[in-house]
């Protein structure tokens, strides 16, 4: 059955609901607005939506880029008087499918915990202290230091029960997978120390590590929680661009109504109407008429392909014209994007194989600390001590070795690398893509919208006076033609406001026509305008005023303006850079020339692409991908790390490492610096939690550390490897801009 | 030595209370949009432009 849009009554995911009172009625609308930057940026976009009708509440969150919007009553859930506010605000939004809102409130789970184990950890060390400053100085009487020992025991153990459930079950569920991850000795450790320290407790014994067992947890935790911040980061990122995905469309019923319903509700065989600027939401054919369609989706290419009567449309393509009419053909599995999405799953599995820093870290590590802990415990009863000793000592060396730096050591290099990234304008989407990226040595550019701008732009517009460009505007204003967008920019850039014509005409796949001054006015092909198109398919738009001789307008894809620049940056940084480009010889040749790349291919179809990448991994190289086409998609997918522009296709983003934005390209050799300073400095926190390691084991396996030696060894190791991670953020990078 | 038998309850149930705190702040959203809240602080427009 059509399952209407928008009807998500969702706890909002921000949660600031809960404090603002939401109409129970109305309905809960949720978009990605891309372009939020600031608190300026905030303001615009929340007035821009209140000032629509119907709309009680709007939200903008700007950590996520998301709007939340409740409506007054049930309206129809027709989103476009929203879109087309914000689009007037000048920010590019999409909705969100219900699918994005999912974000459950685990989020705050492992926060509270770390909340707990934080409160518990500093009361015990407040008890602590007074026992350990009693020991050294007067005697403290052996009553009260039980007593003291109680009351840490009384905080301690619910702490570790609730704390520590997130450790404990994967642990268990690492054991009954017949396989050790970090979390079993860390479990081992928290549980046999907790235990331990209870049962001395009993006993009125000196050693106990209350509070060595809790503060592990809380330095542990930290790292968990900015692991998990990362994750959702990158997955909501990826959630953003999924979103994007046209999740309601336009059918026609068999009465001549029309009706909007969820995109994965049609079936083949429906007719479907689609709106000039929508994107066309499945495979479909043109039931008749002509139309203009941005196939840049497919095949990366700017200019738009012309469409007759009963010719395909591919799912995922712009209808640059008129609202037409179509059948649907293919839906969901089917279509050439979800083909297109499988050649890239196949490609991302060979992927699949890279183990991350922390987990090979993690492989050699476990054993190893297991080994060591019983190795004590045997040493000890070997040498004639009893049980009891013995056990202590073996709990002691798990205390040490609990590998609190180390899991803190990848995830807090990570987190503030991704921030620094973050502010020059990277997403890092995939966890472990910045590892990848450090150890890159080729970089492969595709040209169409990566190093050049990817939209058309008039050339040498200095060739046409004011008048005959304003009469062009006039016409093209009632366009979302990329080449009457060029005309309107050339007119902007010049400082011209172009008034629209009256009663524009659109002629599917011909051009735009109007009536001016007693004069017919035509904008568009050389036939539209019954021009000569001469030789050479240089992409032109052609402008008649009545019966005058047409004047033509040239159009041209540019370089972006940093694009030289930053290939001859990074063959200086010592890196290879190759061009692979789907577009014509001459004009690859000639972008290849002015960036100073020698090796390109020009005509190149996407499996070629990824054969070339496979080829050079083969020759152990390992390759970063540069694209934005969806043609690219399974290239992104194959490179041992790929990055993408914010304008590349919402497939070719989401299968991306990177997404950088803005209109240079800079940013990528920020990225490459950042990844590599981020991998020094995970493999320095590697050495300093070493370095600790190797200073107390001995110690910890002789018997003689104290549970004040613990909970010092422990807390420095943590907040060293901390501090490497937080001057990471800040400090001057040698390679970066 | 009586003074521990009130320091330490008062320790204790400053520190719960700072925990109790710490919760409500996390279940009402305040850090669900850091980097808003920042700008928003910044926002002399007392009027919101629809009043709930």
């Amino acid at each position: 059955m059509a399952r209407t849009l928008n009807v998500v009554p969702f706890p909002a995911p921000t949660k600031s609901a809960a404090s603002r009172p939401v109409p129970v009625r109305g309905r809960t609308l949720l978009f990605r607005v891309d372009n939020m930057h600031c608190g300026g940026c905030l303001r615009t976009v929340e007035q821009a939506l209140a000032a629509v009708p119907g709309v009680a509440s709007a939200r903008a969150n700007l950590s996520t880029r998301r709007v939340t919007v409740v409506t007054e009553g049930s309206n129809p859930g027709n989103t476009e008087p929203l879109l087309d506010a914000l689009r007037k605000a000048g920010y590019a939004a999409a909705e969100l499918g219900d699918d994005g809102l999912a974000d459950g409130p685990s989020d705050h789970e492992l926060v509270k915990r770390l909340a707990v184990a934080g409160f518990a950890s500093a009361n015990i060390m407040l008890l602590s202290v007074a026992v350990w400053a009693g020991r050294s100085g007067q005697e403290m009487d052996p009553s009260l230091q039980t007593l003291m020992h109680w009351l840490s025991a009384l905080i301690a153990v619910p702490a570790v029960a609730y704390a520590g459930t997130p450790f404990f079950s994967s642990a268990i569920a690492s054991l009954r997978a017949r396989s050790i991850n970090m979390d079993v000795p860390i479990s081992l450790g928290v549980v046999l120390a907790t235990g331990m320290s209870l049962y001395q407790t009993m006993q009125s014994s000196e050693q106990v590590y209350f509070d060595a067992a809790v503060s592990l947890l809380f330095f542990l935790l930290i790292g968990r929680v900015l692991d998990q911040r990362m994750r959702r980061q990158a997955t909501s990122a990826a959630e953003n661009l999924l979103g994007l995905v046209s999740p309601a469309t336009t059918i026609i019923n068999p009465d001549g109504t029309s009706q909007r319903v969820a995109t994965r509700t049609v079936t083949p065989g429906m007719r479907l109407l689609i709106a000039a600027g929508e994107r066309v939401p499945v495979d479909a054919r043109l039931a008749h008429g002509a139309a203009e369609v941005d196939e840049s989706l497919i095949s990366g290419e700017t200019v738009p392909r012309k469409v007759s009567e009963g010719e395909p449309l591919y799912c995922g393509t712009v209808n640059l014209t008129g609202p037409v009419e179509a059948i649907a053909t293919a839906c969901e599995d089917n279509t050439l994007l979800a083909e297109i999405g499988r050649l890239m799953q196949a490609a991302e599995q060979a992927r699949g194989h890279y183990v991350r820093l922390a987990d090979r870290a993690a492989r050699l590590y476990a054993p190893a600390v297991h080994i060591l802990g019983l190795v004590t415990y045997i040493g000890w009863i070997w040498t004639g001590h009893g049980w009891q000793p013995a056990l202590t000592a073996a709990i002691a060396v798990l205390i040490i070795t609990c590998p609190c730096a180390l899991a803190l050591a990848v995830p807090a290099v990570q987190v503030a690398a991704v921030g620094r990234l973050f502010k020059h304008g990277v997403i890092v989407k995939v966890p472990d893509g910045l590892e990848r990226l450090a150890e890159v040595n080729t970089v492969i550019f595709d040209k169409t919208g990566t190093l050049t701008v990817g939209e058309p732009r008039l050339e040498d517009p200095a060739s046409h006076d004011d008048a005959t460009l304003l009469l062009a505007a006039s016409l093209a204003a009632a366009s979302r033609h990329p080449y009457s967008r060029a005309v309107m920019r050339a007119c902007a850039d010049r400082g011209l406001t172009a008034v629209p014509a009256q009663e524009v005409e659109e002629i599917s796949g011909s051009g735009l026509r109007a009536v001016a001054g007693g004069q017919t006015i035509k904008l568009g092909s050389a036939a539209f305008c019954g021009a000569d198109a001469g030789a050479g398919a240089r992409p032109t738009l052609w402008l008649r005023r009545g019966s005058d001789t047409p004047v033509a307008f040239h159009f041209h894809d540019p370089l972006r303006a940093d694009a030289a620049d930053v290939s001859r940056r990074l063959r200086g940084l010592g890196y290879e850079v190759e061009l692979l480009s789907g577009d014509r010889t001459a004009i690859v040749e000639e972008a290849a020339r002015a960036c100073g790349i020698d090796r390109w291919e020009a005509e190149v179809r996407p499996d070629r692409k990824v054969a070339r990448i496979e080829e050079l991994a083969r020759a152990g190289r390992k390759v970063l991908m540069v694209g934005d086409g969806l043609n690219d998609a399974p290239a992104l997918a194959a490179g041992h790390a790929s990055m993408a522009p914010a304008s590349a296709t919402d497939i070719t983003q989401t299968s991306a490492d990177a997404v950088f934005q803005g209109a240079r390209l800079a940013p990528l050799i920020e990225t490459l610096a950042v990844a590599k300073a981020a991998r020094r400095a995970a493999e320095a926190n590697f050495a300093i939690a070493i370095a600790y390691n190797i200073a107390f084991v001995p110690l910890a396996m002789m018997g003689v550390v104290t549970p004040l030696i613990a909970a010092i060894a422990m807390s420095a190791s943590s907040i060293s490897v901390t501090a490497n991670a937080i001057w990471l953020g800040h400090r001057r990078l040698k390679d970066a801009s | 030595m009586t003074a521990l038998a009130w320091l330490i309850p008062a320790a204790l149930s400053l520190g719960a209370l700072g925990l109790t705190g710490f919760l409500w702040t996390l279940r009402s959203g305040q850090y669900d949009d850091l980097e808003g809240a920042a700008w928003r602080a910044l926002d002399d427009d007392p009027a919101d432009p629809k009043p709930r």
